[in-house]
């Protein structure tokens, strides 16, 4: 019965075959738009979970100088205020797993015939472990190194493979500002910061032969920022509270007076941005699915000019014995097929959109089976949905009205 | 009413009134008529008599206003919608004076219809639908469209859909109305056969006389009104025609 009632459906979706494909066409777009949205949209967020990921996590930053508004001040990091003695002293503090200051700078290096211009950052050894940052090669320098300033770096995935191409950087010793400095270890890739950067563009070197023999700072032993792990993000607002009192007394700021550094939770930033990047996806979502809607009234549109239209091909059909159950079977079967294949097109512009999208921008996509399965529901309840009240239409008639149609 | 083994049709006391913008039109009167199986009956008149509005309310296609009709038996106006469709399937064919076929559909597939919704699987319905297109004489037509064949190829195409249920019952609001004399003859001996040979009860609508006396039993209605109704052969028709 359903088979056969399938088949009339089908066959009068072929009887207006332009008719059909315009009212799909809606059905298409729809479909389409929000497979490419929800793709995008998922992507942007995939992309700021990686980031977030590599960050590290349960993570403040200390920069020195003030970044508080009021008067004219320098932005933050900009004068030395933070010292190593800081940074060994935060390290005593309760709850606080790891602490690592670091002074970064940028610098000129070459090895053979390539050289390369990068991001180097003076630290310590616990900075791999608040970065939460595995060596792919190599060992990392140690606390022996800090203490004599040797000449030795880390690389980052992207330096090494400027510098070395296919060859093994460890062990090799490359020229930073023409100082030979041996390559201990190459890092593991982290790809994109949050704010777009590549991570893996920077070179590491111990703190103490960034300050002395790198970039000669005005202040020896200061840092630009130290980079602390809490024990677990409980511990956070009283490590954070706890690292505020001890830096001003060490630096004997009075009551009441601006601070001459700044503590910032990285991981409530990268909170808010994961949010941001949600927001963003459903927002995505929900205007493609206005779309999804105005294709799904197009399918009811349509449907009632062609139950209008069909009125007397209802009045035969009754008068040969349909009853109410068929007449709507039939309209609903047509709204249903409709809908169900212009998904499946949707579905494949869709993807195919974000393939595209991928391909131009550069922009991560990510299209899920689920929603794939979610957009074939949807499109078959919008079918459902919008056939209903034509269907009923259609069902409702007396069939002496329906063949007295003109 | 009176119960009869072989009563197809029983009407009494059956009222039609059509509403109207100018408020409701009483087009059927006290209509009384008993129809027997295997009878084969025409129904004449005026034009505006109300044949068809009577033919459509025998034909469940519309209900009337007041009073009982009995189908086989069974009080048509105390059944559902989907009884009523049900009995237009399975007990009553009908053929209109317009032919009425799906114009988009073969027309294999368009005696094969009322096959649909009775469920029949599509094998079956192919082998019945080509049956009835032999027993019509156009099994070459099978896959025209109806706009491809002759006006009386039409009418054969509809009286073989409304066989192709084997309904026990036909019923034509002039089925002739739009053939030439020719044409009609054809027709006509196609009905004859289905009620001398198949024993199918046969109620027809016409105008004309010639058409009529292929008919044993002549109701002739007027204003609403059976005026007659008995054998054909002292009906005098033309006489009467002449006179309401
Ligand atoms: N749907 C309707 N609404 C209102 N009045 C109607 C309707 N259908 C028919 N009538 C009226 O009912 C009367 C009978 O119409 P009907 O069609 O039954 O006549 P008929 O005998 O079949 O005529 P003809 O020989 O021309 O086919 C006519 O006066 C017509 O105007
Ligand atoms: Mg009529």
């Amino acid at each position: 019965m359903t088979a056969a009632m399938l088949g009339e459906a089908w066959a009068a979706m072929g009887a207006n075959r332009l008719r059909t494909f315009l009212t799909m066409l809606g059905m298409v777009i729809g479909v389409g738009a929000v497979i490419l949205m929800l793709a995008v949209g998922q992507g942007a967020q995939q992309q700021v979970q990686a980031s977030i990921a590599s960050m590290g996590s349960n993570l403040f930053i200390i920069l020195s100088g003030s970044v508080t508004s009021g008067g004219v001040r320098m932005g933050g990091g900009a004068t030395p205020t933070l010292t190593l003695l800081d940074a060994q002293a935060i390290e005593e503090l309760p709850s606080v797993a790891a602490v690592a200051p670091s002074s970064p700078g940028t610098a000129q290096m070459v090895y053979g015939p390539n050289n390369w211009s990068t991001q180097v950052i003076g630290t310590t050894p616990s900075f791999l472990t608040v970065r939460d940052w595995r060596l792919e090669e190599g060992f990392p320098f140690t606390e022996s190194d800090i203490r004599s300033a040797t000449r030795v770096a880390l690389l980052g995935k992207t330096v090494a493979q400027n510098l070395f191409g296919d060859e093994d950087p460890v062990g090799k010793t490359i020229r930073i500002k023409n100082s030979p400095y041996v390559v201990l270890g190459v890092l593991a890739g982290k790809g994109q910061s949050l704010d777009g950067r590549d991570q893996d563009d920077t070179v590491i070197v111990p703190v103490t032969t960034a300050q002395r023999k790198l970039f000669g700072s005005q202040f020896v032993g200061t840092v630009r920022f130290i980079m602390v792990q809490a024990e677990s993000a409980e511990a956070m607002p009283t490590v954070e509270k706890s690292m505020n009192e001890l830096l001003r007394q060490r630096h004997r700021i009075r009551e009441g007076a601006d601070s001459d550094f700044s503590v910032r939770n990285l991981t409530a930033v990268a909170n808010t941005a994961a949010e941001t990047a949600q927001v963003m996806s459903l927002m995505l979502g929900a205007i493609a699915s206005v779309s999804l809607l105005v294709g799904g009234i197009g399918i009811m549109n349509i449907m009632l000019v062609s139950v209008t239209e069909r009125t007397r091909e209802i009045g035969i059909r009754m008068a040969i014995g349909a009853c109410g159950r068929d007449i709507l079977l039939q309209f609903l079967l047509e709204a249903i097929i409709i809908s169900v294949i212009g998904c499946l097109i949707g579905v494949g512009l869709g993807v195919g959109g974000a393939l595209i999208v991928n391909k131009v921008s550069g922009m991560t996509v990510v299209v899920t089976i689920g929603s794939i399965v979610m957009s074939f529901v949807v499109a078959a309840t919008v079918g459902i949905f919008f056939g209903w009240y034509p269907a009923r239409k259609a069902a409702g008639m007396k069939p002496i009205d329906a063949l007295r149609y003109q | 009413m009176a119960q009869h083994a072989d009563a197809v049709i029983q009407i009494d006391q059956l009222y039609k009134e059509y509403l109207t913008d100018a408020g409701p039109v009483p087009v059927l009167k006290d209509v009384r008529m008993n129809v027997a199986a295997g009878e084969f009956l025409a129904i004449m008149g005026p034009s505006g008599s109300g044949k068809s509005t009577f033919m459509n309310i025998l034909g469940c296609l519309d209900v009337a206003t007041s009073g009982s009709y009995f189908l086989n038996n069974r009080d048509v106006g105390n059944l559902s919608k989907d009884e009523l469709a049900h009995l237009r399937n399975q007990v009553i064919g009908f053929v209109f004076q317009g032919f009425n076929l799906l114009p988009r559909a073969s027309i294999e597939d368009n005696i094969a219809l009322p096959l649909i919704y009775r469920g029949t699987p599509r094998s079956e319905r192919l082998k019945l639908a080509n049956q009835m297109l032999t027993k019509v004489g156009l099994a070459s037509h099978r896959s025209s469209r109806p706009n491809q064949i002759s006006g009386g190829q039409q009418q054969r195409v509809a009286i073989a859909r409304a066989l192709v249920n084997r309904p026990r019952l036909i019923l034509a609001d002039e089925p002739t109305g739009n053939l030439d004399t020719a044409t009609s003859k054809e027709i006509m001996a196609l009905f004859t056969e289905l009620n001398e040979r198949d024993g199918i009860t046969i109620v027809l609508v016409t105008h004309e006389s010639d058409i009529a006396a292929y008919a044993q039993r002549l109701v002739r209605l007027a204003d609403g009104r059976i005026v007659y109704d008995g054998p054909l052969a002292s009906a005098a028709a033309p006489h009467l025609e002449s006179t309401v």
